[in-house]
């Protein structure tokens, strides 16, 4: 188990030197100069070029890279051009917001989703599996903007129950803070329930087609015991494997839904690095946002040693 | 033979509805299964013999099937009881066993969660008066080491394991009657001998009777005081197990019989095989079922369906020709039957 997470771990450091060379590149390669976008469109081309230097932005590139990676290597990440602060400063006040958004939305997205999925399997081909998959579709093709201005129109404007937009740290309270956050999470959550609620359906359905099924059938258990406790448990390896995945989206790229509802996270930073030209910050933060990525599927695959015993996480090849 | 049977089906039929239409799986079919008697279903593969079986404990689903007909068990009519009452009765007086005990067990519960959890369905027991209980079922089926089976999960066991762990959740509750469908058909042959050994034994011990359904002639010689053929979701030959292999009477019979390979046969010699392929269930037409393949057809099998005759006491045949076969001895030997290759 322990030499199964060291491995793991260590398998972070190639992929992190293909993402840091890729998105060097791709970021220095692309057309804009942070130091003329910084001193504005009047600025001479002496202050420019010094500027330039200053930033180190006049040295060869594979140098640039070297300064830069050379920094990561010893965990400083840069500072940031535009912000009078750090990398991983800038990183980490933008993570509380996204981290609780990201946990609220699957929470919801989670409750709706199973809650749906099942009763789908349950009473496949009839009303209620034909309404679930309908709505799931609609949850996956409607633009997320669509739906977010949607429900501030309703629950905000209309019904004046939630702010607009905006964002409360927890230390304002706890309430204050999830009044902010209720209305994105909804967005997002709706979203990602429409996934996770077909895989769970088309899982469910596949398990309960099992013989083992049939077995406990056979035993006389009710049919809940045989769906939650025989059934479920063998479907839920899918499952999870969607809801990792859509957490990994909702911290990487609820950068739609953060805009329209002006919360601070690091959907936001990046777009807003973008713009700016802001190299260190867009490098900075792809790299950790790679990092919380590989060791949230690392989380998950220890997840899955603990639902199905013949998961067997000991490092070598299993069966 | 005096007292009543254990279990007795009565022109048992069971249609499922599917997207092609209505399909009757079984078609009348009437059995009876005295108290501690084996009685072997023979037939080839979709002739509705674990259909019938399934249909014994209700497993399908019953929005898309329809039963008819009675099964008798305890004086109680099985199709008429209420789903709660059926849950009672499966995996406590009736028990199955399925064809693969590679599938056939929840890969993420160990074994003897899943025995206990039948002890404690049915019985009044502690977890640990439970547990004993598994215990001393995995001991009963000779199984290696059972302290520490009990705590293993189904992929850490061989097929041979898994079968005798599916036998020790059947008997958990100790049923009357124990069907078991091809219980040992995914098997190797030695570890088949094996738990046809320690079925026949339990049997002995627990005094249940037993429904074995195979495709295997020599498990039913080995086995059962009785066999039923089906063919096509109907009965056509039922009798005493040394009367079938004797003096089968139905052309199909006699054909089952003649494909099984023997040891002492001429090394040349070509395998019997039935001519034809079973046809799907809702092609079949007011006739012989058996005619398409049969070499004695005549005009009157394709045009009228015979009934179940019993041809002497205890040996009941579905055929209209089965005198003039025999009396030509077409029936045992095979020297009026046409081999089609």
């Amino acid at each position: 188990m322990t030499k199964y997470i060291v491995q793991r771990v260590l398998s972070l450091v190639p992929v992190l030197i293909v993402v840091a060379v890729v998105v060097f590149l791709l970021i220095h390669l692309s057309p804009g100069d942070p130091a003329s976008v910084i001193l504005g469109d009047e600025a001479s081309e002496e202050s420019v070029a010094e500027l330039r230097s200053r930033l180190g932005l006049d040295l060869p590139l594979y140098r640039q890279f070297f300064v830069w990676f050379g920094g990561v290597v010893t965990g400083d990440l840069g500072d940031s051009i535009f912000m009078d602060m750090s990398v991983t400063e800038a990183f980490f006040s933008r993570l509380q917001p996204t981290l609780s958004l990201a946990v609220l939305a699957q929470t919801i997205a989670v409750g709706i989703a199973l809650l749906l999925g099942i009763a789908a399997a349950r009473r496949r081909g009839t009303l209620t599996d034909q309404a679930v998959m309908g709505f799931s579709l609609l949850g996956i093709s409607v633009p997320s903007f669509l739906l977010g201005l949607f429900l501030i129109l309703l629950f905000a404007v209309k019904l004046k129950w939630l702010p607009v937009a905006g964002y409360a740290p927890i230390s304002s309270g706890l309430w204050n803070h999830l009044r902010y956050l209720i209305l994105p999470a909804m967005v997002l959550g709706f979203m990602q329930a429409a996934l996770i609620a077909r895989m769970t359906r088309s899982s469910l359905i596949e398990a309960l087609g099992e013989p083992y099924i049939k077995t406990a059938r056979a035993k006389g258990l009710k049919p809940g015991v045989v769906t939650y406790k025989h059934a479920l448990r063998n479907a839920f390896i899918p499952i999870l494997t969607v809801i990792g995945e859509t957490f990994g989206t909702l911290i990487t790229g609820a950068s739609v839904v953060e805009s329209v509802f002006n919360v601070p996270g690091i959907g936001q930073l990046i777009i807003s690095s973008i713009q700016r030209r802001d190299f260190a910050v867009i490098q900075g933060s792809i790299l950790l946002i790679t990092v919380t990525y590989v060791l949230l599927n690392l989380a998950i695959d220890l997840v899955y040693g603990l639902l199905d015993p013949r998961v067997k996480l000991n490092g070598g090849r299993g069966r | 033979m005096s007292q009543a049977p254990l279990l007795e089906i009565k022109h048992l039929t069971t249609k499922f509805s599917t997207e092609q239409g209505i399909v009757k799986a079984v078609d009348g079919v009437s059995l009876h299964i005295d108290p501690e008697e084996t009685v072997g279903i023979v037939g080839e593969s979709g002739c509705g013999k674990s259909v019938t079986a399934e249909s014994i404990l209700r497993l399908f689903d019953e929005k898309t099937t329809e039963y008819g007909g009675q099964i008798l068990f305890e004086g109680r009519d099985l199709l008429q009881l209420s789903e709660e009452e059926m849950r009672k009765v499966r995996g406590n007086r009736i028990s199955i066993i399925f064809q693969d005990p590679m599938s056939s067990l929840n890969p993420v519960y160990t074994i003897g969660d899943q025995i206990m959890e039948a002890i404690r369905l049915h019985q009044r027991a502690s977890r640990r008066q439970a547990r004993e209980k598994a215990l001393e079922l995995l001991r009963l089926t000779g199984i290696s080491d059972p302290e520490r089976r009990l705590r293993s999960y189904p992929h850490e066991l061989s097929g041979g394991m898994r079968q005798r762990v599916m036998i020790a959740l059947a008997l958990s509750c100790e049923p009357r009657l124990l069907i078991a469908d091809e219980p040992t058909t995914a098997l190797d042959v030695t570890i088949q001998a094996q738990i046809l050994e320690l079925m026949n034994e339990l049997k002995e011990k627990l005094r249940m009777g037993i429904m074995l359904i195979t495709h295997d002639l020599s498990v039913v010689a080995q086995m059962c005081s009785r066999v039923i053929v089906m063919y096509l979701g109907e009965v056509v030959e039922e009798a005493e197990v040394t009367t079938l292999f004797d003096r089968p009477l139905h052309p199909y019979t006699s054909g089952l019989l003649k494909s099984v390979p023997q040891l002492d046969g001429r090394r040349k010699q070509k395998l019997y095989e039935i001519s034809g392929a079973v046809p799907a269930m809702h092609e079949v037409e007011a006739c012989c079922r058996f005619a398409p393949r049969c070499p004695f057809a005549t005009e009157l099998c394709r045009s009228k369906a015979p009934s179940l005759e019993e041809a002497e006491p205890g040996h009941r045949v579905r055929c209209w020709h089965y005198k003039d076969i025999q009396a030509n001895g077409g029936g045992s030997d095979g020297s009026g039957l046409l081999v089609t290759a």
